[in-house]
């Protein structure tokens, strides 16, 4: 079955949109956590570490307290980069290929708009501040659930796939990043004392404290943290974990479409699925961490470019 | 008048019958008999039985997304398109009549379209006046000379039809262009099968269901020759058009992809596609576009809904439309008033289903008549379709017929003028009982290039309101099951 370029570039969409409402309410409900624990320490420099971990610019500039940022960064639909607006365009990019998702799915993604819509933050700050990211990431989590039990694992659920971990590694890799650029001074390799809440939130940012403990015990150890949100290859909010779902993606896609302009694209998710497979945390803390996630990032933003090169806009030359 | 004393069901007590053409009951009030059936289900059906079945047919509406997007509401609410659960039925030779008659039009119209962009004896020998046929707007001087794949400019039509006081069928309009509403038929059709299974199996209805596999063998049919296997596609204006819910429907019945203008892309008078493998060649568009929007090369420069130099490649028989370019002409209303002498000329034969009595504004007498008379007769740009640009004379103010007044003298050939029609009227259910309502009928036309067929039945579109004669379903019509009987 064929699928226009214009279907692809429009799941592709939908799925980063959600991803990103998702990463984005984890970390402003654990953000928010956290400032409870610690109204004595200055709240300034905590949001601005935030917008750096979220890979955004500063806030309107008539923006000060928390309030004010949190609305903004969560119900402001005019705020490109706030939940309401990756929800709804995330809908929007549903909506446009309604014939081509399950009805299921429409229905879904349509509740949880309305559903996030229709929050005021006012009751929502001062009563439950918790319930409205809560009900976002289960949303996105059931979204992710019925695409999978209710959509044909074709060309279009690899487009959705690639969508979700192109976006989810690339905004791991700045999370990891700037929580370890602004504790930087501290050794690596020895258990967390100070700021024990602020590495706990790290990977509870990735959903991974549960699973951390399981694999290196409540110690909580700097380098642990690194090797396991970038080298775990079991638990989905890793790097590596995504990166192989990219690249497994890519491969699928390029198999059904028997494209002849996939090889470029396949080579680029191949070289980053190397980069993960073939260092070690060691290596990579000796030699730089933030030069390490700078090229992760790096790289899928030219695997994105290569996607859209291979299926979407590609020069129409080369076929004529 | 009252209905016999046979019924003295408090279901019938709101029914009127007047001078109005009623379905299911005669001048006398006793039933048709082929309305018996249904008239005896709906005398037994208590109140909790008919809820029960309207809200199981909701749910299948609703559940199936069989519905419209109302805007300025609650932002992107969404509505079920309005149904009527009681169906209209159509005899085997009232349908026979129907379907000889329109064979007969749209044989002809196809061949007038033909000769009008063509050698132009119509014009020649002065049965259509040239000027009507050069100063309406859906002329295309583009398509003089182009030769159409089988010379089929309509493949795909939807002709209304009404009713009228002595039970006549009569053809209110053609639409030759983008004709909607087929996905409404199927699907009352889909709803009557589930809520009412019984009494449909008894009646020896008619199918209609195959209406998307004879489009997509009609579209097959019209393929460039050289072209094996076709890419066959439909083209729709995009989700913000009221009529998308079709095209996704349409399409997925087919089984062909639905396309946007920014999918497609012509070169070197070749047409393609963009698909995630690479460029595909598309044989044949079901295009569901106005002919101003399909190219701005040629048409609407400002249009993004088409495709640059769409045209070129249609010129040079590598791609297919349905609907040809350039059909409008034949369904301009002040044409329609030929069509009766258009059928004369080209097929030697009367026309089968007669045409509304129809003035011309251009004609002096005519106009001097209308002028004098607008607060009984139906005033309508020529055109415009969907109910837009008429003046309905007994529901009009004075000052709407003031300004239509000031308009046909300004521009006369830009309006006709009809009686207007005391349309047929069927019974519709309603939470109070059942009441009488005017209908129309848009009977679906296919035409291949060898036979023209039509699916027994169409759209009945109802006035929901009572005493209201519009059926748009944006001004409170809705729509209700047709069943064309097999003897």
């Amino acid at each position: 079955m064929t699928m226009l370029s214009r279907v692809a570039d429009t799941l592709y969409w939908m799925s980063r949109y959600l991803e990103r409402a998702e990463h984005t309410a984890r970390l402003l409900d654990l953000h928010l956590h956290l400032m409870l624990d610690q109204s004595a320490a200055d709240p300034q420099a905590r949001w601005d570490r935030l917008f750096a971990s979220l890979h955004l610019s500063q806030p309107p500039a008539d923006m000060h307290e928390s309030y004010a940022i949190t609305r903004w960064l969560t119900l402001d639909i005019y705020n490109d980069s706030s939940i309401l607006a990756c929800i709804s365009a995330a809908r929007e990019n549903a909506r446009h290929v309604r014939e081509q998702i399950s009805s299921e799915m429409w229905e879904h993604i349509n509740r949880l708009y309305f559903e996030i819509k229709r929050h005021d933050l006012t009751p929502v700050w001062y009563d439950q501040p918790h319930e409205l990211y809560r009900a976002v990431k289960e949303g996105v989590h059931l979204f992710q659930g019925i695409t999978d039990s209710t959509m044909s694992n074709g060309e279009g659920w690899n487009f959705i796939q690639v969508g979700r971990y192109v976006e989810r590694a690339s905004t791991l890799a700045q999370l990891i990043d700037t929580h370890f650029q602004h504790f930087a001074n501290i050794p690596l390799n020895q258990t967390i004392t100070d700021d024990f809440l602020e590495w706990v939130s790290l990977l509870k940012c990735c959903t991974a404290y549960e699973a951390y403990c399981k694999v290196y015990t409540a110690e909580i150890r700097p380098d642990r943290i690194a090797e396991y949100l970038i080298f775990n290859s079991d638990f989905p909010h890793t790097i590596r974990f995504s990166v192989d779902w990219i690249y497994q993606g890519l491969q699928s896609i390029a198999n059904i479409t028997e494209s002849k302009r996939a090889k470029h694209v396949n080579r680029l998710a191949g070289k980053l699925h190397a980069l993960l497979d073939y260092s070690s945390v060691d290596e990579i803390l000796a030699a730089g961490l933030h030069e390490y996630l700078e090229a992760v990032q790096t790289q899928c933003g030219q695997i994105h470019n290569a996607i859209y090169s291979a299926y979407i806009i590609y020069p129409a030359d080369d076929f004529i | 008048m009252d209905l016999p004393a046979e019924a003295p069901t408090p279901m019938f007590q709101n029914y009127e019958l007047d001078i109005a053409y009623d379905e299911m009951f005669a001048a006398d009030g006793t039933t048709r008999a082929h309305y018996d059936g249904i008239y005896r289900l709906l005398l037994e059906l208590t109140p909790e039985e008919y809820q029960q079945r309207k809200n199981a047919a909701d749910v299948t509406f609703l559940n199936q997304g069989i519905t419209f997007t109302v805007y300025g509401h609650d932002e992107g609410t969404e509505r079920i398109f309005p149904y009527d659960l009681i169906p209209r039925i159509i005899t085997h030779s009232e349908w026979d009549t129907i379907e000889r008659g329109l064979i007969q039009r749209i044989t002809a119209l196809n061949l007038f379209l033909h000769d009008i962009y063509h050698e132009g004896r119509i014009l020649q020998q002065n049965i259509v006046p040239r000027d009507l046929v050069y100063t309406c707007k859906h002329y295309r001087r583009q398509m003089k000379g182009v030769q159409v794949q089988k010379d089929v400019y309509t493949a795909v039509v939807g002709t209304d039809l009404v009713r009228v006081a002595g039970g006549q069928f009569v053809v209110l309009e053609d639409n030759l262009r983008v004709p909607s509403g087929v996905s409404y038929m199927l699907s009352n059709r889909h709803l009557m099968k589930y809520v009412f299974p019984r009494i449909f199996g008894q009646y020896g209805v008619r199918p209609i269901d195959d209406y998307g596999q004879k489009l997509l063998s009609t579209l097959r049919s019209l393929a460039p020759k050289r072209r094996d296997d076709p890419t066959i596609v439909l083209l729709t204006p995009g989700v913000y058009n009221s009529a998308y819910f079709e095209h996704t429907f349409l399409a997925r019945q087919m089984g062909i992809q639905l396309v946007e203008g920014r999918d497609l892309l012509a070169h070197d008078n070749v047409l393609y596609m963009r698909t995630s493998a690479g460029l595909k060649r598309v044989d044949v568009i079901y295009r569901r576009v106005d002919d101003d929007f399909l190219d701005p090369l040629a048409f609407r420069g400002d249009s993004i809904l088409g495709v640059a130099g769409l045209l070129n490649v249609y010129r040079a028989g590598n791609v297919v439309l349905a609907n040809a370019i350039g059909t409008g002409i034949a369904d301009d209303k002040a044409v329609y008033s030929y069509v009766p002498d258009i059928i004369k000329y080209y097929l030697g034969e009367d026309a089968i289903l007669p045409n509304v009595e129809t003035y011309r504004m251009t004609d002096d007498k005519s106009r001097s008549y209308v002028l004098q008379n607008l607060e009984t007769l139906v005033v309508k740009a020529v055109g415009e379709s969907g109910g837009y640009g008429m003046l309905i004379g007994p529901h009009s103010t004075a000052q709407e017929r003031e300004e239509f007044k000031r308009r046909i003298e300004a521009d006369p050939r830009n309006y006709i003028a009809q009686p207007t029609l005391a349309l047929s009227r069927a019974p519709c259910l309603f939470d109070s009982g059942v009441e009488a309502r005017s209908i129309d009928l848009r009977p679906y036309i296919l035409y291949d290039g060898d036979k023209v067929s039509i699916v027994p039945g169409g759209l009945t579109r109802v006035a929901l309101r009572r005493g209201s004669l519009v059926v748009n379903s944006s001004q409170g019509g809705g729509s209700k099951d047709t069943w064309v009987l097999n003897a």
